[in-house]
């Protein structure tokens, strides 16, 4: 076995481990950080598969972003998790059996495929980074692609926003228009105060 | 005579059958997860996630074995997707936790007509 088959080993039997006990832990907290741990082996394979610049950004986005946003969505919600465990017995068997023929399908269909004579692309005659590779196309043939999954992520920020923005009842908060059309007459009053008196 | 041997699995000694494997595995493990954890949407959304990671190896190993770098660019518009997604889901939990005081998944049907 090559290097690289050893490691293709260690990374996807790492991956499936964490994605096994992702979705079988007690503790949602464990759950998060063993995603964490399956997204840094699939940036390993990605590595292997001479896909750096995807491994970096998938190590960044997802176990920078995307789990720690998890993370603090988990922890922050005060829920009883065991008492949402209860009672998934009677979809078990039937998740168990979709489960398997999905599997076998895929299976059946990763062996039996074979890539097409011709279709393997010629390895270019000019050597360059993967990033610089990503670059060349994604800014000029995949131009509009890349538009729109910045538009995704603005309806994204957006909708996040306004969903969880609320205004609280008794809170204080500024009040700009208020505080800018306050006119002199309605703050201060000028009163004539008597020798002696109090002034009501 | 075009190759049939990717230059990558003559390098690795890696076949693409490998790849699509692990990765047929990891998304049936996502499927399964949503079954198991019915309840739980916080582990749904984890569930989705991985099966995302699933995808986005099938499309890097295509594009490594085929010499064609589109299928990363379509890694990384999954993984656009897959980032939009979770911030929209986690801030739906979050308001539903508030309104309700509860992420149970039977609970949400209180929309229902």
């Amino acid at each position: 076995m090559t290097i690289a088959g050893f490691f293709f080993y260690v990374f996807s039997i790492v991956l499936l481990g964490s994605g096994a006990m992702v979705i079988t832990a007690r503790n949602p907290v464990h759950s998060v950080l063993f995603l964490i741990l399956a997204f840094f082996n699939a940036a390993g394979l990605f590595i292997l598969l001479g896909a750096e610049f995807l491994a970096m950004i998938l190590v960044i986005v997802y176990v920078g972003a995307v789990a720690v946003l998890f993370l603090f969505v988990v922890m922050t919600l005060d829920i009883d998790f065991s008492e949402l465990r209860a009672g998934t017995g009677s979809y078990l068997a039937v998740g168990l059996g979709i489960g398997l023929i999905l599997l076998a399908e895929l299976i059946l269909m990763v062996g039996s495929f074979a890539v097409a004579p011709g279709a393997i692309q010629p390895i270019p005659a000019e050597q360059v980074t993967n990033a610089a590779a990503i670059g060349r196309v994604l800014y000029t043939k995949y131009v509009y692609f890349f538009e729109l999954a910045g538009a995704v992520l603005l309806v994204a920020m957006i909708g996040t926003i306004v969903l969880t923005l609320r205004h609280r009842v008794g809170a204080k908060r500024q009040d700009v228009a208020e505080q800018v059309g306050r006119r002199r007459q309605d703050a201060i009053e000028v009163v004539k105060v008597q020798t002696g008196k109090g002034i009501f | 005579m075009p190759n049939t041997i990717s230059p990558i699995e003559a390098a690795t000694g890696i076949a693409l059958q490998q790849f699509l494997t692990v990765a047929a595995i990891l998304f049936t493990l996502g499927a399964f997860g949503i079954f198991l954890n019915r309840k739980n949407v916080i582990i749904i959304l984890m569930s989705i996630e991985l099966m995302l990671l699933a995808v986005n190896i099938n499309l890097v190993s295509f594009s490594a074995y085929l010499n064609d770098i589109t299928g990363q660019i379509y890694a990384m518009i999954v993984l656009t997707v897959a980032a939009a997604e979770a911030a929209i889901g986690l801030a739906i939990i979050v308001i539903y936790f508030r309104n309700r005081g509860s992420i149970a998944v039977d609970d949400i049907n209180s929309m229902r007509g």
